[in-house]
């Protein structure tokens, strides 16, 4: 079993790299790429914490072959200030208090990114179904379900 | 209300300063033990057993051996060189690092694959082939007890038995005869299953050996990074690690509950991997590893009774425990304290008479007896009291909030002395309780569930007013493997006032880097955003024991609040100096003294912080630094009054909480937004285990919930709006009044849950109800099944 | 937790797809969304020699409606099925289905055609197809061919599909005028397989009485479900009270649970029978316009 060349656009750079077809997307993330602010949390696509957005939607990177994504886009948590500035969505996180340990916080922004771009103003309910394929075990939900809706006024 | 005493720029105590560890967070720029990567660097990944109790007959590495990119395989025999295959428990029991003859539990590690890859060290691990004769397995702590059953440590001279030890607390006969004299008792065994905290992140070590220097230092997720340090040395002192060349470096931590206070064998192999292979070794666990062999929380089997007057006076309390420590007694509680605080077990009432014992025992499951954020044992008691308390109220038809206040300890009776030996620093029971029946609207909630009941509805209210005990503790009475249980903070305030704090406790997400800013910020009055806090580095921070049992705020808080008040005094020194009065014509207000009646004749501290460096007066040191190890006179005793509403789908027998008000007392409160981020955090992991979070094993020890697809923690659609609120009853003996809440709303959590559920079906019958309460459960108690 | 290693596939065309399954044989297996399959690679109760991504094959990800028929490509993913506005407004039992299958990020790259292909019987779709009488559509290298719902699901893990064909569409009849149907899902937490689930399908007639019934049972056998006799005991009746019961206990009497930590087998029977009434409320209610 070889590997293959692959190419995914990665916040909005091309990267390349010549990878066995089981390495998964969120190792080549974290390991070929270095961008450690994707986590892995469970394995079994459970937690969330490998959360990215591909071709510009939320999908667990652990569940997903890097050879999958090539000729896609992906973006992690480091693509999400532009130029310095804080995505509403990372104010919100520090505004609010949603996160405590900060390993689940990754992907929670990731996810709740995709939840904004196809619902700029979601309910509170809407909001706790859009993070319920993320898991987090500091905060209760509370802050973090704040910290999307302090987003979404200012979005 | 806290007393803000500084202003918001400055942040000291009472101020929602926003956390300095975000902007890191949020950016992904966390730095987390599988984040650090070494030039060189080799993974490891380990062969676990299959069988919960086997001989090991063979293990064949040579076709993982073979396998390209496996660099080593270690088994319990490469450590027997080394004398490494066993290590101590923090309990003083003993634990095998990889096994030599048998294996104890599902999930044990038998051997260590090193590779160049994570991916070649998997494949490595499939191939390694071990050959093992299955032995008889003992699951159930009851039947481990028995004459007759199988002896599991064998290993252990003298060991006729499975019992690990007993233990006891309170007068056991004048509890008897309270009990022969009772007008009411009541009785319930009570069982709390097994749980694992699961942190997001999983435990895990980056272990570097430099054998020219004979140095060694781990990356690695521990929340007590000296105490681990210690014990490195003095296990592997023979083998030539010295203290002062170990470096342990607890980077950012992904959530800690208890789950990374013990030493695990990965840690050690690890360990034993560099120092062998001369490389940088990374073992990262993976979630099934995590759940099925790190420690577990709880698995406490209770015999609970309650005596009391038919008037509802509560008399006396006995509980009878046997408590399943796996294979070996690998919890962390404190040397004297086999099963933690669990003598707390009287709760927010004045009992005449209390007795409790504690029997843990060996059963082939895997080690542990640690949090899930809970002080020491303290979440079981609770919940015996906090149910009992409620079964009494149903026995004597009395209301369980009117029951309460009957026999709550009464705000002037603080300090409390309990029967079983605790004093309680402050308390102000009924005033959490009352607030939260006010917050919830307890009167009308009582209306509307008659008539739900009319109707047919099932619906119920619970209550759980508990007494939290943190903060361990002091020196004459808690160590923990010798080890006194102080904490430690050491100041340096800079020539331009600007401060770096350094802690010998660490934080997991709990906000170390700005709550104890804001202690400093409030003793020196210099602003937060001045002052960096450092923890988790061995090298750099002073000794501590760590944070887990909510103890840093008490412990280390103080600490802090101690060396600020020295450089306090120090400055004091210095201004006067410089404004050429005597000390005692200073007055000090947050941030500067001034000459008492003169307020322009004033030195900031930042202008004394400089002339501590460029004009000290002759006679005192240089510079304006302090450490200060505290140790406490006392714990201190976080309560509070929770009320949880359920509504039950009979159909289903689906609990949903409707809603959960809980009004905490922690003392004074350093930063109100943390408090309350993580009282909900609490409240969650109070919730999970009642409704689905649970461990359990088959006959064969086969284990049930070692991965998230059966261990069933809550998402945001299964966790309520909790709802908050708060007292303030400072602790008298605190130097800020502090009494620390990170565990308070796992403790008190549960039972008010579990009483609600209980008096929703109370017209049924259904006395009471065994956690997890699954849908099924609470079916079969609707249909009487 | 790693997978182990295979060989990686990614054909172009669907014809290309179907003579490396051919040629691969058994060693091979098909990926789409990967949700079913790489969680089974990495504990390596999976270890294909070869997957075959079908994944960017064009063509395959649509939802129409034509010919008196919902037609949805194999590789249309959960996500677009949840959100489609005819799914929503004409077969809204699907969009329940849909929306509760596993998690929002699971949903984005799970299909609705490895949903049913997977076989297996704790998947959503499967339940909800056997009430509406859908039919898949699959190719293989004689062509593609049709195969009814019932006759798809053989056993545990098992289907009518052959090694070497892939399944392309999922055909739902339009239901005629005053249709409606639901599914309902007990589960554990989000993310969770049912304890149990049903779907269900109700047509009316003028009378109000049901001319038509499906009722599909997820996870409670060692296939999905089809609860005929309970079907036949509404057809031709007014869905009363009476009736909605009676379906409801032969729904149960249908389901073949076994007992494990989701719950004993009297339990999830019990959970069929009130889970089945509430369904047929719940289609009847959207049969007379309601939601």
């Amino acid at each position: 079993m070889g590997t293959q060349s692959i190419s995914i656009k990665v916040n909005g750079a091309e990267q390349t790299g010549e990878v066995e077809a089981r390495l998964l997307l969120v190792h080549f993330i974290r390991e070929d790429l270095g961008l450690t602010g994707t986590h892995i949390g469970c394995d079994t696509s459970h937690c969330g914490a490998c959360t990215v957005i591909l071709d510009g939607k939320a999908v667990k990177s652990c569940t997903v072959f890097a050879v999958q994504a090539a000729g896609k886009e992906v973006q992690t948590i480091e693509g999400m200030t532009t130029n310095g500035e804080l995505h509403p969505l990372q104010e919100g996180f520090m505004e609010e208090h949603g996160l405590q340990c900060g390993f689940c916080t990754p992907g929670m922004i990731m996810s709740s990114k995709a939840l904004l771009q196809e619902n700029s103003n979601p309910t509170e309910e809407e909001i706790r179904i859009g993070i319920s394929g993320n898991l987090c075990r500091c905060t209760g939900y509370v802050n973090i379900v704040k910290a999307v809706q302090y987003a979404a006024a200012k979005i | 209300m806290t007393e803000l005493k500084t202003s918001a720029e400055i942040g000291g105590m009472g101020h929602s300063v926003k956390r300095k560890e975000d902007p890191r967070f949020i950016r992904g720029r966390g730095n987390y033990v599988d984040d650090v990567v070494r030039p060189g660097m080799l993974y490891m990944a380990i062969v676990r057993s299959p069988y919960a109790h086997a001989k090991i007959i063979s293990i064949n590495s040579e076709k993982a051996l073979a396998h390209p990119g496996v660099a080593a395989v270690i088994t319990g025999e490469t450590l027997k060189e080394y004398n490494l295959h066993w290590m101590p428990t923090l309990m003083s029991d003993t634990q095998m690092v990889l096994p030599i003859d048998k294996v104890m539990y599902q999930a044990q590690e038998v051997a260590a694959v090193i590779a160049t890859s994570r991916y070649a060290a998997a494949d490595g691990v499939e191939l390694v082939e071990v050959e093992y004769e299955p032995l008889e397995v003992v699951i159930d702590p009851f039947k481990a007890l028995e004459p007759g059953a199988p002896v599991l440590r064998t290993d252990k001279e003298g060991q006729k038995d499975n019992r690990i030890f007993h233990w006891e607390a309170g007068d056991k006969a004048a509890t008897d005869q309270a009990f022969k004299d009772a007008e009411v008792t009541i009785t319930q065994d009570i069982y709390i299953p097994r749980i694992h905290v699961a942190s997001i992140e999983t435990c895990g070590i980056v272990a570097e050996f430099d054998s020219v220097e004979g140095q060694l230092t781990c990356w690695m997720t521990s929340q007590a990074p000296h105490a681990h340090r210690t014990v490195f040395a003095l296990v592997a002192g023979h083998v030539g690690l010295s203290e002062e060349k170990i470096r342990i470096i607890s980077p950012d931590i992904g959530g800690g509950f208890g789950g990374k206070v013990p030493i695990y064998p990965g840690y050690v192999i690890a360990i034993a991997a560099t120092v062998v292979t001369g490389s940088p070794i990374k073992w990262i666990e993976n979630r099934r590893e995590n759940l099925q062999a790190d420690s577990f929380a709880r698995d406490y089997h209770m015999h609970a009774e309650l005596a009391a007057d038919k008037d509802g006076t509560m008399k006396a309390l006995r509980i009878k425990t046997i408590a399943d420590h796996g294979y070996t007694d690998a919890a962390c509680n404190p040397a004297k304290w086999p099963a933690g605080m669990f003598s707390v077990m009287t709760g927010s009432y004045p009992f005449e008479q209390a007795f409790c014992e504690v029997d843990g025992v060996y059963t082939n499951k895997p080690p542990g007896g640690i949090a899930y954020r809970c002080s020491f044992r303290v979440t079981e008691a609770v919940h015996a009291i906090e149910r009992l308390v409620d079964m009494l109220a149903d026995e004597i038809d009395m209301d369980p909030a009117a029951l309460r206040f009957k026999n709550f300890i009464k705000p002037e009776q603080f300090p409390y002395k309990t029967v079983t030996g605790w004093e309680y620093d402050s308390g102000n029971y009924a005033g959490a309780l009352k607030l939260a029946m006010e917050m919830i609207g307890y009167e009308d909630l009582l209306k509307e569930q008659k008539e739900k009941r009319e109707r047919g509805e099932l619906m119920g209210i619970g209550i759980s007013s508990f007494t939290e005990v943190v903060g361990a503790g002091p020196s004459k009475h808690f160590d923990i493997l010798g080890l006194k249980m102080f904490d430690s903070a050491e100041i340096r305030v800079h020539p331009t006032g600007k401060v770096i704090v350094r802690l010998g406790v660490k934080s997991q997400g709990q906000g170390h880097e700005t709550t104890f800013g804001q202690i400093v910020a409030e003793e020196l009055g210099i602003p937060v955003k001045d002052i960096k806090v450092e923890e988790g580095d061995t090298d750099t921070a002073p000794y501590g024991l760590g944070t887990y049992a909510s103890r840093s705020t008490p412990v280390a808080g103080a600490a802090t609040a101690l060396a600020s008040r020295k450089i306090r005094d120090k400055a004091r020194k210095i201004a006067a100096y410089l404004l050429e009065v005597n000390e005692d014509d200073l007055e000090w207000e947050p941030g500067k003294f001034f000459v008492k009646g003169v307020p322009d004749k004033v030195k900031t501290i930042q202008e004394i912080a400089f002339a501590a460096y460029t004009n000290h007066p002759q006679g005192l040191e240089a510079g304006l630094e302090a450490v200060s190890y505290y140790d406490p006179p006392n714990l201190t005793f976080p309560f509070g009054s929770y009320i949880c509403v359920v509504d039950i789908d009979s159909g289903t027998g689906e609990v949903k909480i409707r809603r959960f008000v809980a009004v905490d007392d922690c003392g004074n409160i350093i930063n109100p937004m943390i408090v309350e981020g993580q009282i909900h955090g609490g409240l969650t992991m109070g919730m999970a285990p009642v409704l689905m979070e649970e461990i359990s094993y088959d006959e064969e020890g086969n284990i049930y919930g070692g991965s998230f697809m059966e261990y069933l923690m809550p998402t945001a659609m299964e966790t309520p709006n909790w709802e908050t609120g708060k007292t303030t009853t400072p602790s008298p003996h605190h130097p800020i009044g502090a009494k620390g809440v990170g565990e308070s709303a796992t403790v008190g959590a549960p039972p008010a849950i579990v009483n609600a559920i209980v008096d929703a079906l109370s017209h049924l019958g259904v006395r009471h109800m065994e956690i997890p309460i699954t849908p099924e459960k609470v079916w079969r108690a609707i249909n009487g099944l | 937790m790693i997978p182990g290693p295979f060989e990686y596939h990614r054909p172009g065309t669907l014809d290309e797809a179907v003579a490396l399954l051919a040629s691969l044989g058994d060693d091979a297996k098909i990926i789409s969304g990967g949700h079913s399959l790489i969680p089974m690679m990495k504990l390596r109760l999976a270890e294909p020699a070869h997957l075959v991504d079908i994944s960017g094959l064009d063509g395959l990800d649509y939802i129409r409606e034509s010919d008196g028929y919902l037609t949805i490509g194999a590789l249309t993913c959960e996500a677009a099925v949840d959100r489609s506005d005819l799914i929503h407004s004409k077969y809204p039992i699907i969009s329940d289905t849909a929306h509760v299958i596993a998690d929002p990020l699971v949903r984005n790259l799970a299909t609705i055609g490895g949903n049913l292909a997977h076989g297996d019987p704790a998947n959503d779709h499967p339940a909800t197809m056997l009430a509406l009488g859908a039919e898949v559509v699959v190719s293989g290298p004689n062509g593609s061919r049709t195969i009814g719902i019932d006759d798809f699901f053989l056993g545990p893990l098992t289907t009518a599909l052959g090694a070497d064909e892939i399944l392309t569409e999922i055909r739902i009849p339009t239901p005629p005028a005053n249709s409606g149907g639901a599914y309902i899902k007990f589960e554990r937490k989000v993310g969770d397989f049912a304890i149990a689930a049903v779907a269900a399908t109700v047509t009316l007639d003028a009378d109000g009485n049901c001319v038509k019934a499906g009722i599909g049972l997820t996870n409670v056998g060692p296939t999905p479900v089809r609860a005929k006799a309970a079907e036949e005991a509404l057809t031709g009746n007014p869905l009363t009270d009476d009736n909605i019961a009676t379906a409801g206990r032969l729904a149960s009497e249908a389901s073949q649970p076994i007992s494990d930590h989701r719950g004993s087998e009297e339990y999830k029977r019990a959970i069929v029978e009130v889970l089945t009434k509430r369904a047929l409320y719940k289609a009847k209610s959207r049969a007379e316009g309601g939601s």
